[in-house]
């Protein structure tokens, strides 16, 4: 997805409209943007107003704006021991909504539109898989072997099918065990969480414009609204309750949900809220019924991230570089923000007449700022993880303390969330 | 950037061995030539844009400067020539290290769709040959020749009358020798040391007057500032270095 982005943001800039570019894929991405089916996919994504905009200049907003996809304009976030909770709204940070909640399969499929209107200039390849790699050496290694090919040699790539070509850059956008950075020798650190993120779609019995997330004693449950008056649930649990989850009857499964959602206790008033901050306290989620379509489905969950997202002839871009803990769903907005810094450092490029796989100049113009707001959001994400899993009381008390006194502070939670929002 | 409204041999020897020795580095992103690296894309813009005023083109566009033949003077390993051909243009680099002249070429091989033509040669060479350019770019070079007034006459006579010559270089001010000499060649290795020699560092107004003499009339003048901390450069208003 973050490949048909970065693609169409080349394709919406006339600097860099006039690259050749060819995208492929090992399996044919969705591309059907008729009617949409009734009930919303499992696999759907917040964007934030910062990957809307990215969305809106690679022109595909359109096929994707409401009543496509779903706005949310408040966010709760509170805690299962009932010691905390804290709301957010867009309006603390002056956006008219929060985010959007978008299927996967639409947001790829409206991106592929405009990749595919003429003049784009993309050629689009597929079933296709990159077999051979050759970059050209670092200058320290043609120096040692005296010679051979010039630094300034471009990439050479072999396809399956045995099409060979050539091209001045390289852009692995292959997800988070991405073929390309194995090729390329680019080392990865990383951890197993042990524990599984399990999507499903469900009915909520009122009408849903906030986003909700519990954490729970194996982690945190998020219920999203989604296009036609469903939500989605992304649920963060261990590998054995992940299994029993899926393996539920729907309407088992919309029970367990239920629980999960509105088990007791309910978070008691906050103490550092002024009397009249009635927009801020807590509010009781929606109840669901099942929702009849696909059953949940649980996914590993890992992060990942390349130490290097650069080298000569080859960039790194969205889960390739960094695969993050879902727990806030900003894989897809990082990957987006990656695909927007790496289309504008080539139409730098391009205005000032730099190869467009020069290390130096994607090293500078891309991976240094994105390396910086990715590890911010890394070790951001990975903390908030750390500090919500183990559920002893002493760290459940501190949190929900720490949760109800950042609802208090209006500065510090606006901070926050702008920042979530990317704006 | 100097135009032209109307040419001896200025090469220093020494200066010429010196690039020589370091050739091979031209195109190591972490060698001698990395602060050229990162100068080059504020320079392009520069040139770019003078000659687009100068020319009548839109700047902000795909290949400004299409059909536009350029000489650059004192081309190293082809970092300038290589970017201005990006930008369309018709580009011919000379430099009269031979070496130089080898790395410049090997680099603009390994990619098919850069044309540009390398001649092993000096200003003066290409004088007596009657060849002339619609503009003449020489950067960082003006500093190491002997000559600089027969230098710049070269430079003027190099381009069609109503063609444009561009000039950069490394300002003998105080601020220059901080930055420059001291900053450049001892502290943080700016460029290989000994590349530069603080006596034939030439200020903008020698370069100014240089350049009448050589019946060019100064267009625009631009400066440079370094940031050592960011290892990039900027360009300011303030000709104190550049
Ligand atoms: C359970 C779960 C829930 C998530 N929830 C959210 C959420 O709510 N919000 C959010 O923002 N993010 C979420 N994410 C993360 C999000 O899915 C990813 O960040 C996002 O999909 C990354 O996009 P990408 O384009 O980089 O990679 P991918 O979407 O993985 O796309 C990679 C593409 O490369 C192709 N490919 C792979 N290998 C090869 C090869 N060898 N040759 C050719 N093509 C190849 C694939 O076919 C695919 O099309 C979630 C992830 C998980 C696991």
């Amino acid at each position: 997805m973050v490949g048909a982005a970065f693609a169409a943001l080349l394709a919406a800039n006339p600097l860099t409209a006039a690259l050749r570019v060819l995208m492929l894929d090992r399996a044919p991405p969705p591309e059907a943007l008729g009617p949409l089916p009734p009930v919303p996919g499992l696999r759907v994504s917040t964007l934030t107003p910062a990957s809307v905009r990215l969305i809106e200049r690679a022109g595909a907003w359109r096929d994707v704006a409401p009543p496509h996809s779903a706005a949310f304009k408040t966010m709760q976030v509170w805690d299962s021991s009932g010691s905390g909770c804290v709301r957010y709204s867009a309006a603390e940070a002056g956006e008219p909504v929060m985010g959007h909640v978008a299927e996967n399969d639409l947001l790829q499929a409206a991106l592929l539109r405009q990749l595919r209107q003429p003049g784009a200039g993309v050629e689009l390849l597929w079933p296709a898989q990159l077999e051979g790699l050759h970059l050209p050496k670092p200058f320290s290694e043609l120096q040692r072997d005296g010679g051979g090919a010039a630094p300034g040699a471009l990439a050479e790539l072999g396809l399956s099918g045995g099409r060979r070509l050539r091209a001045r850059l390289v852009v692995g956008a292959d997800g988070p065990r991405s073929h390309v950075r194995q090729l390329a020798d680019l080392r990865t650190f990383g951890w197993a969480y042990g524990q599984r993120g399990l999507v499903a779609t469900v009915r909520p019995e009122v009408a849903n414009t906030c986003a909700w997330q519990r954490f729970l004693p194996h982690g945190p449950l998020a219920l999203l609204p989604v296009r036609n008056g469903y939500a989605n649930i992304v649920w963060t649990t261990t590998p054995r309750h992940a299994a029993e989850l899926e393996a539920a009857s729907p309407e088992a499964f919309a029970d367990a949900v239920n629980e999960a959602l509105q088990g007791a206790p309910t978070p008691a008033r906050n103490f550092f809220l002024p009397a009249a901050a009635a927009e801020s306290e807590f509010r009781r989620p929606p109840l669901v019924r099942p929702a009849s379509g696909r059953g949940p489905k649980s996914f590993p969950l890992a992060l990942r991230a390349s130490g290097r997202y650069v080298r000569s002839r080859l960039a790194l871009i969205g889960d390739a570089a960094h695969a993050v803990h879902p727990l806030a769903g900003q894989g897809v907005n990082l990957g987006l923000a990656d695909a927007g810094a790496l289309a504008d450092a080539l139409a730098y490029a391009v205005t000032t007449g730099q190869d467009v796989g020069d290390e130096g100049m994607l090293e500078g113009a891309y991976e240094a700022p994105r390396q910086a707001a990715n590890g911010a959001m890394l070790a951001a994400l990975d903390g908030l993880k750390r500090v919500f899993e183990p559920q002893s009381g002493l760290l459940s008390g501190l949190r929900g303390l720490g949760l109800d006194a950042l609802n208090a502070v209006p500065g510090a939670k606006q901070r926050i969330v702008r920042y979530a929002m990317g704006v | 950037m100097l135009s032209r409204s109307a040419a001896g041999p200025s090469i220093v020897d020494r200066e010429v061995t010196k690039f020589g020795d370091v050739a091979a580095e031209w195109w190591d992103p972490r060698g001698s030539f990395k602060p050229l690296h990162a100068l080059n894309p504020v320079r392009v813009a520069f040139i770019r844009d003078a000659l687009c005023e100068g020319f009548g083109r839109e700047a902000a566009r795909v290949a400004p400067l299409a059909g536009l033949s350029i000489l650059d003077v004192g081309c190293g390993g082809g970092i300038l020539a290589e970017a201005l051909a990006r930008l369309g243009a018709n580009v011919t680099g000379a430099d009269a290290s031979a070496d130089s002249i080898a790395v410049a070429r090997a680099h603009a091989a390994g990619d098919p769709s850069l044309h540009v033509t390398y001649r092993d040669a000096t200003a003066e060479q290409l004088v007596a040959e009657g060849a002339q350019y619609d503009a003449v770019v020489a950067s960082e070079v003006i500093e190491h020749v002997a000559d600089a007034a027969a230098f710049m006459r070269a430079l003027g006579a190099l381009a069609w009358p109503g063609g444009m010559v561009a000039v950069s270089t490394l300002a003998r001010t105080p601020r220059s020798y901080a930055l420059a000499i001291i900053g450049a060649e001892y502290i943080i290795s700016l460029v290989p040391r000994g590349t530069h020699d603080w006596s034939r560092f030439i200020n903008p107004e020698e370069l100014t007057m240089l350049g009448n003499e050589a019946g060019l009339a100064l267009d625009r003048m631009a400066g440079m500032s370094y940031n050592p901390l960011t290892g990039r450069w900027r360009r300011s208003d303030d000709t104190g270095t550049d």
